[in-house]
């Protein structure tokens, strides 16, 4: 059974189409990377994947299940936002969030924010407000706490734009890492194209609210058949 | 100058009052924050979850319900204590509940009028807070309810600013204290109803200045006193 199946996805704002007939299967422990530029329906087929956002038209199979309702895979994927947004509380709260909403024992949340601290490198960062931190360490925390809540699926938007390279190499280890040693799916939406190279199984190509492209990435990268996805990795495609 | 010298007499007056701990002026001043705060937390009770509830937003008429409250802000409060006189009056339908020319009836009007104080404020803060911190709560697991309470966390300083400001609003009331509660004050007995507003109405009236300004100062410490610790509270949050 595949993980994921998307059949026909179509998202539709008024009149705005930002998903246009998506189909796409995602193998379960891969990480897929999901290419595009600015504008490209990226975050928006995230949003779905998610179920913070429920797709106008077509079928979203996760793990054979149809899914139509917002929030109901909110137990199985988590999301990290573009943007880190952080509760107004320590870094260990922020990352022990998920942990305490499932009700865990104490024991099993301090372990899990250790885990958590350890894998962004910020030990000695516990007890800092969250808020006062930088942008690349709030990522670096955001990404933390959607690590602790053990995800079956971790969508991440984004997660190195805007931040500098030494914050930017942490999380790209810390991606990795969950991607082989957890039994997480990760799909990540980026347009740093060396990112996509370095870490995804696969690679899908988004433009313009359709997938154009997807494979291996060796072969996406070193061999790709659509002329968009050329000019996008040779860096002519601009929009 | 005679009316500087008059008011300066007042105010010395006045401070001795407070001073040597006049019991007349600390039983109204005491009964005041008695009355008010009752108000307040009987608000607080309805006027949070609807506030939280309009400031999360989502649903159909949210913003004919919002602009309901917060006209409702500036409603005069001699009305509200004339409806509320009819219904409490022993011949109206909330007479059988004694409550007219209570503490507790005066309590009761001020929190109809601090309601739409607090449910309007508190839906800005909620508000205010980030669409997408509600959106997080969910995506890390959080159900509804639970990521409600973590807006609701977030936006607490905005909360707290609207209780506070419910309370300053329901301790500062003149009409309603006199219309529901009556200025009633007799030595040794449970029902007295006056209140630090209505007492200075009626001292001012009566010409003794002297305990009138008395109370005045009282009243406007009760409110720096509880902003200041409000303010301090919410410096400690951030």
């Amino acid at each position: 059974m595949t993980f994921i199946e998307l059949n026909n996805i179509t998202k539709k704002f008024d009149f705005f189409k930002a998903l246009k007939s998506i189909s796409l299967e995602i193998e379960k422990d891969k990480l897929l990377g999901l290419i595009g530029h600015n504008g490209s329906g990226k975050t928006t087929l995230l949003r779905i994947l998610a179920t913070l956002s429920v797709p106008s038209q077509g079928e979203y199979l996760y793990k054979g299940e149809k899914i139509g309702n917002l929030y109901q895979l909110k137990d199985q994927t988590t999301l990290v936002f573009q943007k880190a947004k952080m509760f107004n509380r320590s870094v260990k709260k922020n990352i022990s969030y998920g942990l305490r909403t499932k009700n865990l024992p104490k024991s099993k949340i301090e372990k899990g924010v250790e885990e958590g601290l350890e894998l962004i490198k910020m030990q000695d960062q516990a007890e800092k407000n969250a808020k006062k931190i930088s942008g690349g360490e709030k990522q670096r925390v955001a990404l933390a706490r959607a690590f602790a809540t053990n995800p079956e699926l971790l969508l991440l938007d984004e997660p190195t734009s805007n931040i500098d390279p030494g914050n930017a190499k942490i999380i790209e280890d810390a991606i990795k890492k969950i991607s082989d040693e957890k039994d997480t799916t990760v799909i990540l939406a980026t347009h740093t194209l060396f990112q996509t190279k370095r870490l995804s199984d696969r690679t899908a190509h988004l433009y313009d609210g359709k997938i154009v492209e997807e494979g291996k990435t060796e072969k996406v990268f070193e061999n790709p058949k659509n002329e968009k996805t050329k000019k996008f990795i040779s860096g002519k495609l601009i929009t | 100058m005679k009316t500087v010298s008059f008011f300066g007499e007042g105010v010395t007056e006045a401070l001795h009052l407070i001073v040597t701990g006049d019991p007349v002026v600390f039983t109204i001043a005491l009964r005041s924050i008695y009355v008010s705060g009752i108000a307040t937390l009987l608000a607080s009770l309805w006027s949070i979850p609807v506030g939280v509830h309009l400031g999360l937003g989502g649903f159909r008429g949210v913003n004919f319900l919002r602009n309901l409250f917060s006209s409702l802000i500036g409603m005069p409060t001699v009305v509200l204590g004339l409806i509320m006189y009819l219904l409490l009056t022993p011949k109206g339908p909330l007479g059988p509940l004694n409550l007219i020319y209570t503490p507790l009836g005066i309590s009761l009007a001020q929190s109809l009028l601090i309601t739409p104080i607090i449910i309007t404020f508190t839906a800005s803060s909620i508000e205010s807070v980030e669409n997408d911190i509600r959106e997080l709560a969910i995506t890390l697991g959080a159900s509804k309810f639970k990521s409600a309470i973590t807006v609701l966390k977030e936006g607490i300083n905005g909360v707290i600013l609207s209780i506070v400001s419910g309370f300053n609003r329901a301790i500062a009331e003149l009409g309603l204290a006199l219309i529901i509660g009556g200025n009633i004050m007799v030595e040794n007995s449970g029902l007295n109803t006056r209140v630090l507003t209505t007492a200075i109405n009626m001292y001012t009236v009566r010409g003794e200045f002297n305990i009138a300004i008395a109370l005045g100062i009282i009243l406007l410490l009760i409110v720096l006193i509880i902003n200041a610790l409000t303010n301090t509270f919410r410096r400690e949050k951030l």
